[in-house]
């Protein structure tokens, strides 16, 4: 059974197939129409629901793609959505906000619109226009042109009322608690779903079954379901684990627990290396970085991952755990062909360790796609250079990108032209040359072959001009 | 990081004028209450539909196996083209689209067999597991081919003007050149969703998310072999439509139609994204030649241009799409000697469709492409170009190449109030200079205008009527033939019937749109709605207000003209009382307090043989300017700034149209920049869903964005209180994006090299725009 509170109300369900989204379980069985269905693949935002958590006996919302998370993930938690924000007919200030700025049209994407915007103004004290685009860039608007909607999710701060979710806060978070005490499972014949919450917990389950699919954020793994409509029988799920959600600084390394979500480690990371920063305001939308996880971004072997090419070029390496067996295997070696990984049947990732960032060290990360919001890289570079002797000479060089072969990796040639060589703009011309027997991309509707090459090429370029001229002289993304 | 709008007054979005009053379902949509197909309360033993597939582009069918479909446990049903009682094709104006293939499959998602089961879950998987054997042909793909080969949906149509020949010859500069621009993917939010409900007579209630319910009810009806009378459809909102439910709705609503007459149960058929983006149609992509002759100051002296449609499969509406185009190929510029060919070219791809613009934001890009062209060539700022070219009211400029005389010259005026609002001239000093300084990053700006026609062109759709009762109460229940896409409609009709009877809004209830209440209407497109309901609503008003003047008169016995009605009251000589009472009081007296209402567009007429005419009731003017920055390394950009001024006439309610304005404008730059449709050689669409197919997200709305309506400018035109419809020409606004990114890239090469920049401006075409400028500038002139 897993059990959640609906609003202030308590769920507990069992008999429901584990591939059962809450998008499905909300429409279908409850009956619950306000969540709408745009994509049904996290893409458009529409299904945007919140879900709060206790911490420090206090509750923490996050805005979730309903379409793509599994039921089972919500246990422990409290589940709203829009029908919850209203108090006895009164508009909650977040959907009074988005009425007086005229900010719904068709208003089958304002439901989502409101969810993302109720969950920042729980995150955020006060209206800040960079971070409400970082909120609202995985809700797609096909009417308005978002003006008025940013104009709402400022207006939505006046006046700054507590609203009834405030009030009762600790009380949910103790309900909560005491929800999460005992592991969820789902059950429907023959199929399952299990939320262990210890480490060995879940290495039995996965050893003992061999057919199990393991579940984190379910940001990929769901689209099985919904688009390929190939449902699994059993899943098994990480975030319940709480060896698998810690991020600790160890000596020398950064250790973050596969099950730890994009937006709990997006600060550190960015502390660390704050070339990340935009990268990972940039990694899916807020939704999918409120439930993906760094360690499903690595099992899960996309071609284009944003986060494995940073992780190859910093050196990380990959805590991997079969039955009570660890093995640390370095993140370059992880990755084996097109989806293809070195995980071995019941082995699951544990942690990712990653070197903390020397002196002298030049670490640059790039993404390029189409659209600057909530897109798949076309080309994701990461370059880390050691250098030495006032930056003069190049000591070694670490090159990953992602989107240029059918797995994350190095530019084995372009390191090789780089090091040991003075740090100038003829080395790195000589650099780019190589950089073309590196990869041979393939063309698809990102973009062709020959825009890759050329962007890889010319974001060593920007790496050289990033010595030269400033982020607002180099880069859209910081054009001001 | 990405530098975020500054912060505007809330009051920015229009002045705030009794007019802005807020969308009538504004409290329902933000707290989920409002109701689309899909919510619709389930009618027990509902069945859910889904459509199988063909998976190859173009063949004929050997062979069906459906058995396994059909033994899916939960399936109840699997029809193919035979289990049709009566019209198996449901082309909308001409044949060419079957319902259920037969036989012959013309593109890759052609819908084969429908199949209703106990859940959607089931229906889909069943939907994938028919073995269907082909003998495939290769699919005819490319446009250019097809003018070539002549494989046309419909007959090439033709304008002309003058001897353009001649003109070409005795121009002092004549180009050449051909353009490209992409399609575009509606992207409702709400995919397509229909659900039929047989009724015990016989007859059939269908729910369809479509902007065209008549069309739909007659579609069922002839599929269903029943009188129109028997067939009932009901929309009471749309997820958003942009024309992509204009005929792509029909076709759910009749397969649901058809289960549901096969099975006696309720059927609804919802798409999956993935089926909605591979099995509707999307704006067609376009394709243009043309040779153009100027003189040194850039004035057009003669334009020979060529458009080509892409239709994909059959000629849905492409007729009039092509038109559309043709009747843009000129957008604000007078052209002394003109031969427009517009071709309908098929292809083995869904046929194209509806979507806001019709065919005008393909003809009237394709122009604005040429004056860019002169511009570079003749060295002048485009900007020069334009205003030269502009209709002007004297020197018998003022008459398109169809024959429609111009009679509200409002383009060079408003172009003057943009270019100093925004101010152009100086900001286009500045960029040049800090280009100079600027070795990565580009600037580029451009002011584009818009003159965009009111009316369907086929002209018997320029009609509307209305149906409208008073209650006892007071209270006012409104409806008209007008659906709400989100557009604002039902707000705006209401307000016209509440200014005509001078009642609160609050008092009208706009009812779902059904065919039983209004009959035999006309899509809701060509940014018509308001123009046509508002004037059918404001007539059935009109009779009302008449008749309860007449009763008012004879019961106080005052004279008519002594009857005011004057916020929420009538006045009759001394006595003075509520809409309500006077409500009451008539009723008492037996005065019947329900219209209908009627309107039909005056003044407009086009002979398709002689190429002339008046297609247009009026015009609507824009213009925008608009500032991007250029990455010339990767072909990266962002929009930063947009001034946008607009006639909307006296507007009906500035705040739904200024929604309208900067939402098409936003929807623009997405076709113009970031949504990239693909077709692989097989004919496969691989852009299936947003997470491939990037329509604008947050941060790509301009930082800055101001957006004015043209004040103190009604409509000469006798329309709805002088109004002018709003819905589509905004969209063409976004034409400024993509001239200024052109801009920006002319700047690596000093402007003196045309930046070669086919649509969509994808980062990738940008780059090779960008390469090919630093190739040019590299090589010597010849």
């Amino acid at each position: 059974m897993i059990r959640f509170l609906l609003n202030n109300e308590l769920q507990e369900v069992d008999q429901v197939a584990p591939c059962t989204t809450v998008l499905d379980y909300l429409r279908d069985h409850l009956g619950r129409t306000g969540t709408k269905e745009g994509c049904a693949s996290g893409d458009c935002g529409a299904c945007t629901v919140v879900v709060a958590a206790p911490e420090h006996g206090r509750l923490h919302y996050r805005s979730l793609n309903a379409c793509i998370t599994p039921l089972g993930n919500l246990h422990g938690h409290q589940l709203l959505t829009v029908e919850d924000l209203a108090s006895e007919d009164r508009l909650h200030p977040v959907q009074q906000a988005m009425v007086d700025c005229h900010g719904s049209q068709c208003g089958f994407c304002t439901p989502g619109f409101v969810m993302s915007m109720f969950a920042h103004r729980k995150n955020h004290a006060v209206p800040e226009r960079e971070e409400i685009l970082e909120s609202l860039g995985g809700n797609l608007c096909r009417c308005t042109g978002y003006r008025p909607i940013v104009e709402a999710a400022v207006q939505m701060y006046d006046p700054a009322i507590e609203d009834a979710f405030s009030a009762g806060e600790s009380a949910v978070a103790e309900r909560l608690t005491a929800l999460a005490a005992a592991p969820g499972s789902l059950h429907l014949a023959q199929q399952s779903y299990h939320a262990p919450t210890t480490l060995e917990e879940l290495a039995t389950l996965l050893t003992n079954h061999a057919d199990a699919r393991l579940v984190a954020g379910a940001t990929d793994l769901a689209l099985e379901f919904t688009q390929a409509l190939k449902p699994s029988d059993r899943l098994v799920f990480t975030g319940c684990v709480p060896e698998l959600l810690r991020l600790e600084e160890k000596e020398g390394y950064l250790e973050i627990g596969a099950a730890v979500t994009y937006s709990r480690c997006q600060a550190t990371l960015s502390a660390h290396w704050p070339a990340l920063r935009e990268l990972l305001a940039r990694l899916g939308s807020q939704q999918i970085r409120n439930q993906g996880t760094v360690g499903g971004n690595i099992a899960n072997a996309s071609p284009i991952g944003d986060m494995p090419p940073v992780l190859i070029a910093l050196e990380a390496t990959l805590v991997l755990r079969k039955g009570a067996t660890i093995r640390e295997l370095a993140i370059d070696a992880f990755f084996k062909a097109y989806r293809q990984t070195a995980l071995e049947p019941g082995e699951f990732i544990e942690a990712i360790r990653i070197p903390l960032p020397h002196e002298g060290d030049l670490f640059q990360v790039y993404k390029v796609s189409k659209r600057l919001d909530d897109d798949i890289s076309t080309v994701c570079a990461a370059f880390r250079l050691t250098l030495q002797g006032e930056g003069e000479t190049i000591t070694a060089a670490r090159i990953a990108f992602g989107g240029m072969a059918e797995i994350p990796r190095r530019a084995a040639a372009a390191e090789a032209a780089l090091t040991g060589q003075a740090f100038n703009e003829q080395t790195l011309e000589q650099a780019c040359l190589a950089l073309h027997g590196d990869f041979t991309p393939i063309s698809d509707f990102r973009s062709s072959a020959a825009y890759r090459s050329e962007v890889a090429a010319n974001l060593l370029r920007r790496l050289w001009l990033s010595q030269q001229l400033s982020p607002a002289q180099l880069q859209v993304t910081h054009y001001a | 990081m990405r530098k975020l709008p500054e912060e505007r007054e809330a009051s920015t979005s229009g002045p705030a004028t009794a007019g802005a009053v807020k969308h009538d379902s504004a409290a329902l949509h933000v707290s989920g209450k409002a109701r689309y197909v899909d919510d619709l309360p389930a009618p027990a033993n509902l069945l859910y539909a889904y459509p199988g597939l063909s998976t190859v582009a173009r063949g004929r069918i050997l062979s069906m196996d459906l058995s396994a479909v059909r033994a899916l446990p939960g399936v109840a049903a699997v029809l193919t083209c035979d289990d049709i009682p009566g019209h198996r094709d449901i082309g909308p104006v001409f044949p060419g689209d079957p319902l259920l293939a037969e036989g012959e499959v013309s593109f890759l998602g052609q819908v084969l067999f429908v199949v209703a089961a106990s859940t959607q879950q089931v229906a889909r998987q069943a939907a994938r597991l028919a073995s269907i054997e082909y003998e495939e042909q290769p699919p005819a793909l490319d446009v250019v081919d097809g003018i070539g080969e002549q494989r046309f949906v419909r007959p090439t149509h033709s304008q002309q003007r003058g001897d353009t020949r001649a003109a070409l010859e005795a121009a002092p500069h004549t180009l050449r050149g051909e353009f490209h621009s992409g399609g575009q993917e509606q992207m409702y939010l709400e995919g397509q969703a229909a659900m039929a409900v047989p009724q015990d007579d016989g007859g059939m209630l269908v729910y369809s998310s479509t902007q065209h319910p008549s069309e739909g009810q007659k579609l069922v009806a002839e599929v269903l072999g029943l009188p129109l009378s028997l067939v009932t459809c009901e929309v009471r909102r749309m997820g958003g439509a942009f024309g992509g439910k204009e005929t792509n709705a029909n076709q759910w609503a009749c397969l649901a139609a058809l289960l549901a007459r096969h099975t006696g149960s309720a059927v609804k058929l919802r798409l999956a994204r993935a089926e909605d983006f591979i099995t509707t149609g999307k704006r067609h992509p376009f394709y243009s030649r043309y040779e153009v002759g100027f003189d040194s100051d850039g004035m057009i002296l003669g334009l020979d241009l060529e458009l080509a449609g892409n239709c994909g499969m059959s000629p849905d509406l492409s007729d009039a799409i092509v038109d559309r185009a043709m009747f843009h190929a000129d957008n604000a510029y007078f052209l002394p000697a003109a031969h427009i060919r517009g071709h309908r070219v098929q292809t083995n791809t869904v046929s194209h469709t509806a979507f806001r613009g019709f065919g005008g934001p393909q003809g009237m890009l394709a122009i604005e492409n040429i004056v860019e062209q002169i511009a570079t060539a003749t060295g002048l700022d485009p900007l020069d170009v334009r205003k030269r070219n502009f209709y002007t009211a004297e020197g018998g400029r003022d008459t398109t190449h169809y024959g429609q005389q111009l009679n509200q010259h409002i383009v060079a005026p408003l172009v003057e109030r943009l270019e100093r609002s925004a101010d152009y001239r100086a900001r286009r000093e500045a960029i040049r200079e800090a280009n100079a300084a600027s070795p990565v990053l580009k600037r580029g700006l451009a002011l584009t205008p818009v003159k965009f026609g009111i009316s369907f062109t086929v002209q018997h759709l320029n009609q509307a009527g209305a149906l409208l009762h008073v209650y006892t109460d007071g209270s006012i229940q409104l409806n008209h033939g007008g659906t709400e896409m989100g557009q604002g409609l039902y707000t705006k009709v209401a307000q016209v019937v509440a200014r005509e009877l001078q009642v609160d809004l609050a008092s009208i209830t706009c009812t779902a749109t059904r065919t039983d209440k209004v009959p035999n209407t006309s899509p809701t497109a060509a940014s018509s709605g308001s123009d046509l309901n508002g004037m059918a609503a404001k007539d059935a008003a009109g009779k009302i207000r008449r008749r309860l003047t007449v009763f008012a008169a004879e019961h106080f016995g005052v004279a008519e003209d002594e009857i005011h009605f004057s916020a929420g009251y009538i006045r009759a000589g001394e006595h003075k009382l509520s809409f309500a009472e006077l409500a009451q009081l008539a009723y008492m007296h037996r005065v019947p307090l329900s219209a209908t209402g009627y309107y039909r567009t005056p003044k407009i007429h086009y002979d398709r043989t002689t190429a002339q005419g008046r297609p247009f009731f009026y015009y609507a003017y824009g213009a925008a300017v608009s500032e991007v920055v250029v990455d010339t390394l990767t072909g990266e950009y962002r929009v930063l700034r947009t001034d946008i001024c607009q006639d909307v006439g006296d507007s009906l309610n500035p705040a739904i149209d200024v929604g309208q304005v900067e939402g098409g404008f936003i929807q623009g730059m997405g076709w113009l920049t970031t949504e990239e449709l693909v077709w692989g050689e097989d004919g496969r669409l691989q852009t299936t869903g947003p997470a491939g197919y990037k329509i604008p997200a947050i941060s790509d709305t301009p930082e800055i964005l101001n957006v004015e309506l043209l004040p103190d400018s009604p409509n000469t035109e006798a329309t709805i209180f002088h109004s002018k419809a709003v819905g589509e020409p905004p969209l063409m606004l976004a034409i400024s994006v993509w001239a200024a990114l052109r801009d920006a890239i002319a700047s690596l090469g000093e402007y003196r090299h045309s930046p070669p920049l086919d649509a969509p401006a994808t980062p990738e075409r940008v780059l090779a725009a960008c390469q090919a400028v630093r190739t040019a500038h590299r090589e010597p002139r010849p």
